[in-house]
């Protein structure tokens, strides 16, 4: 079969907007690698390489042709959301588990690129803090604060190695949202918490500046018309005001909208988590929905939940609710009067 | 100035009009054969009322109106029709059709036309039917029958007239062309669409890339005598496209599954009023039109041309063939297809032959998965997802498919040419339409099977109980006859004649509740197939009869 139109002519290919979209997050790794080290260049290595490599494989054994498939650059895309997500100098079989789960589980098991309905970064992320939650709450400590940053070498290290090389203390800290949790729960006030040093202006010490460059990535992805705005603002105006309502029940208990929106993943999920087309709602209204609801969760995950950040499981949550929401958001069809209610 | 109303979607190709759309419409030279197909228009082919070996005039009809959407064709010039038979026709499925093939004896004498110069006097219907004899049907490509489309039906009139002179496809210019060279024609054979509509509003919508034909038709219309609105609409496949077009203009939308007649409008095509044109004032039917050819040939241009010209001689006359070409389109490169015979001739629907060239239609690149990323939605002009409708038609749930509306397609071709993963989505619409069709004509078979088994049941039932019913009433004949004789106070007899009528009443009874069945309250198709079933069992009955006699 091969009719008419005989011309094509996308804006741009398929592998072309995976690699804008690597593109986009260049700022917030550098940002990152600045603020934090070189560890983030590790991490970002390795994943791309388990990816890589577990792509080929499931390739292979599905019969499928490699070259091609792998010139997508979706395993790639998925490797660097994953390793954003994590903590960076973890041991490096983390990084494997990650990506075995995000590629193989979510992505090939459900038949492939296109096919997958969980965004398989977040699944990779969701297994790993469900199973090794110790390992992946032990976050570099931003250079400012920490009393030693591994260089590039001591980096390798650490993630093959382990902690021969330098003690877990001399690097780590609890990240912002974190101690947020734990200081909470042990009572004391949101704003005697807000005063230490980790939590930096806003959003916590370098994070509020790695999730701008995740905000100025994310208007580039808007400016390519890569994304529409419909998720990225319904994402963060849901945060905003979950968080704003949040603080109005209880004052002086919380953190404020401004922290929210600064930290943890909300400015990568905004952009480049909760937009991934293939496991968000498509249709205008359903993507507000979609997003306001990833949103909305996010902040009672922080809040009330039993982990410090809720965009992976706010994100795979809503996953499960696209379908629908696309079924009952269909835009109406030029010629028909009024909206058909019967859909498939 | 109008205020357009943007329809949704679309976009932008190359328009390519540049390469046929400077040189004046060529007329081509008289050509040694012309294969006439009867199938030119949607609906009924015509009906051939010519057979091998008759002599021909040109304009003469050779082929019927068959039914009600169906028109006639004529022969191109004056000869000896040597075939009536399967030809290749330009057709995407490539299946040959009948046609009538005449070779010309050079003459190129014709008919004498009968011109309809008094038609503001004429009947409409009388005027109706001449056009339909005359062959007019919707030149643009879709070629409908006109005479039905200048029914303003039970309506009494049609209040908006739009002439589309959009031409949004990339290369083709014939419409360009004949705007510009022959505005004032067109507009003469809109008066007459106008006059049988009884049109009050007349706009001619021309893409903003033919500002020549624009000009010229602003000309013609200052001068015409009726009020007509010429609007040059933005450049934008697919602008020409009816729904497209009507919304543009008025902002009305045709709904789903309606003509534009529901809602006051008729869309003419501009070729079509020209060949009206042609009709009123030289009683000419249409035996030719303007083709454009063009692409990978030394010299693209429009060529008027017979119907019936072959393309290998179209492609000729516009220089022939530069090396290397890699095959023909029939009509444009977003909605055409590919031409399997250049033997195929020009027919009323064709408006222009592209030769392709590696480096004009370079073949699309392997599709990759869908990413949903929303590109074809955004260029969809109906507001469909196509994506959603490609992952049911890939999975073969055409049931879901069609809950996405895969019905309202236009197959524009908007989709394709959009989606970054190069995945031909069109194809995938017309396959799965295709199949519903085919499903659905199955069920309907199935449907037919069972009616006509049911009613040979009921046939034989009848049968059946027509016998009782004779054998029942003689015996109470009989009973009636012994009745005077025997004494009245005959317990026995009694009891069985109570019993006789009490079964002539249930006969009776039964056989109210099967008849009307018959008779009454059948619609015209059941009445039409029992007819036709009927006479298969006489033809059978007859056979079976003649098969008696041989054996005895
Ligand atoms: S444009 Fe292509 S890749 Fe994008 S959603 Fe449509 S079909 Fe999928
Ligand atoms: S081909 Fe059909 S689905 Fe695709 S853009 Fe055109 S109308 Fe929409």
């Amino acid at each position: 079969m091969t009719g008419s139109p005989y011309i094509t002519q996308p804006r741009r290919e398929t592998p072309r907007v995976m690699q804008l979209v690597l593109l986009a997050l260049l700022p917030g790794i550098t940002a990152h690698w600045w603020l934090f080290g070189p560890g983030i260049l590790v991490s970002l290595l390795l994943c791309s390489l388990f990816a890589i490599g577990f792509e080929s494989l499931a390739l292979l054994m599905r019969n499928r042709p490699i070259g091609f498939y792998l010139r997508d650059n979706t395993a790639l895309v998925t490797a660097w959301l994953l390793a954003l997500s994590m903590p960076t100098l973890a041991p490096w079989w983390l990084y494997l588990v990650g990506i075995f789960f995000a590629i193989i589980v979510a992505k090939h098991f459900y038949g492939g690129m296109g096919q997958n309905l969980f965004n398989p970064a977040m699944v990779g992320f969701a297994v790993l803090i469900l199973s090794f939650p110790v390992q992946m709450t032990q976050w570099p400590a931003p250079a400012a604060l920490a009393a030693h940053v591994p260089s590039l070498v001591e980096a390798f290290d650490l993630v093959f190695a382990g902690q021969g090389a330098l003690s877990v203390d001399a690097y780590t800290s609890a990240t912002p949202l974190d101690s947020l949790k734990t200081q909470l729960r042990a009572g004391t006030a949101f704003d005697d918490i807000a005063g230490q040093a980790i939590f930096g202006h806003i959003g916590g010490t370098g994070g509020e500046i790695v999730a701008l460059m995740f905000l100025a990535g994310g208007l580039l992805l808007l400016a390519l018309r890569l994304i529409t705005w419909h998720i990225p603002l319904a994402f963060l105006a849901a945060i905003a005001l979950t968080a704003g309502v949040i603080q109005l029940i209880e004052p002086g208990e919380q953190a404020g909208i401004l922290f929210h929106l600064a930290t943890g993943g909300a400015m990568l999920g905004a952009f480049f988590i909760a937009t991934d087309p293939i496991t968000a709602a498509s249709t205008p209204r359903g993507k507000l929905l979609y997003a306001a609801g990833a949103g909305f969760l996010t902040v009672i995950i922080r809040v009330y939940g039993n982990f410090p950040d809720g965009v992976a499981f706010a994100v795979l949550l809503m996953n499960i609710a696209a379908p629908l929401i696309d079924l009952y958001t269909q835009p109406r069809v030029f010629g028909q009067t009024g909206r058909k209610d019967k859909q498939p | 100035m109008r205020s357009l109303h943007p329809f949704p979607g679309g976009v932008h190709p190359a328009d390519h009009k540049a390469e046929s759309n400077g040189r004046p419409i060529a007329q081509a030279p008289l050509l040694p054969r012309y294969v006439v197909p009867l199938r030119q228009h949607i609906g009924t082919p015509a009906k051939p009322v010519v057979k091998v070996g008759d002599k021909v005039l040109k304009g003469q009809s050779i082929g019927h109106a068959d039914g009600y959407v169906s028109t006639a064709i004529h022969a191109p010039t004056s000869g000896r029709v040597v075939a009536v038979a399967p030809q290749p026709v330009p057709h995407p499925s490539g299946i040959a059709d009948l046609a009538i093939v005449i070779e010309a004896d050079g003459d190129d004498r014709a008919i004498e036309y009968e011109p309809l110069i008094d038609w503001r006097s004429m009947d409409p219907s009388t005027l109706r039917n001449r056009i339909r004899d005359l062959g007019l049907a919707g030149l643009g490509g879709a070629v409908f029958p006109s005479y039905i489309k200048l029914n303003p039906k039970s309506a009494g009139r049609v209040p908006t007239l739009i002439l589309n002179g959009a031409e949004c496809e990339p290369w083709i210019t014939c419409d360009d062309r004949l705007m510009r060279e022959r505005a004032h024609d067109i507009l003469r054979g809109t008066a007459v669409i106008q006059s049988l509509l009884h049109a009050e509003e007349i706009l001619i919508g021309i893409e903003d890339n033919k500002p020549e034909a624009i000009a010229a038709m602003r000309e013609a219309a200052e001068q015409c005598g009726f009020p007509i609105e010429v609007v040059a609409v933005p450049t934008q496949y697919p602008a020409g496209g009816g729904k497209q077009l009507t919304y543009l203009l008025t902002g009305k939308e045709t709904p789903s599954g309606a003509l534009s007649t529901d809602i006051g409008i008729q869309v003419f095509n501009v070729g079509t009023a020209y060949s009206l044109y042609r009709a009123i004032e030289f009683g000419e039917p249409v035996i030719s039109r303007v083709v454009t050819a063009t692409g990978h040939v030394a010299e693209p241009q429009n060529i008027e041309v017979r119907i019936g010209t072959p393309i290998a001689d179209l492609i000729r006359l516009a220089g022939g063939e530069l090396s290397g070409a890699s095959g023909r389109l029939i009509g444009g490169p977003m909605m055409g297809f590919d031409l399997r015979d250049t033997a195929a001739p020009i027919t009323k629907a064709v408006n222009c032959v592209i030769v392709k060239s590696p480096a004009l239609f370079p073949p699309a690149p392997p599709p990759m998965p869908c990413i949903r990323c929303g590109e074809c939605a955004r260029a969809c002009p109906v507001s469909l997802q196509p994506f959603e409708m490609h992952w049911y038609a890939k999975a073969r749930d055409f049931g879901k498919a069609q809950g996405y509306q895969l019905f309202d397609c236009i197959e524009c071709g908007c989709c394709s040419y959009v989606c970054p993963s190069h995945i031909p989505l069109v194809d995938y619409f017309r396959f799965a339409k295709s199949e519903i069709w085919a499903r659905e004509r199955e069920k309907q078979a199935a449907e037919q099977a069972r009616t006509r088994h049911e009613f040979h049941q009921f046939r034989a039932e009848r049968e059946k109980q027509e016998k009782a019913d004779k054998l029942a009433a003689k015996a109470a004949e009989r009973l009636k006859q012994a009745e005077p004789t025997t004494a009245t106070a005959d317990p026995e007899a009694e009891r069985k004649k109570a019993i006789l009528q009490a079964a002539i009443e249930r006969a009776k009874k039964a056989k109210e509740d099967v008849t009307p069945k018959n008779v009454d309250n059948v619609s015209a198709e059941v009445r039409h197939e029992i007819e036709e079933i009927e006479a298969r069992r006489a033809k059978l009955r007859e056979a079976a009869h003649a098969q008696d006699e041989d054996k005895a």
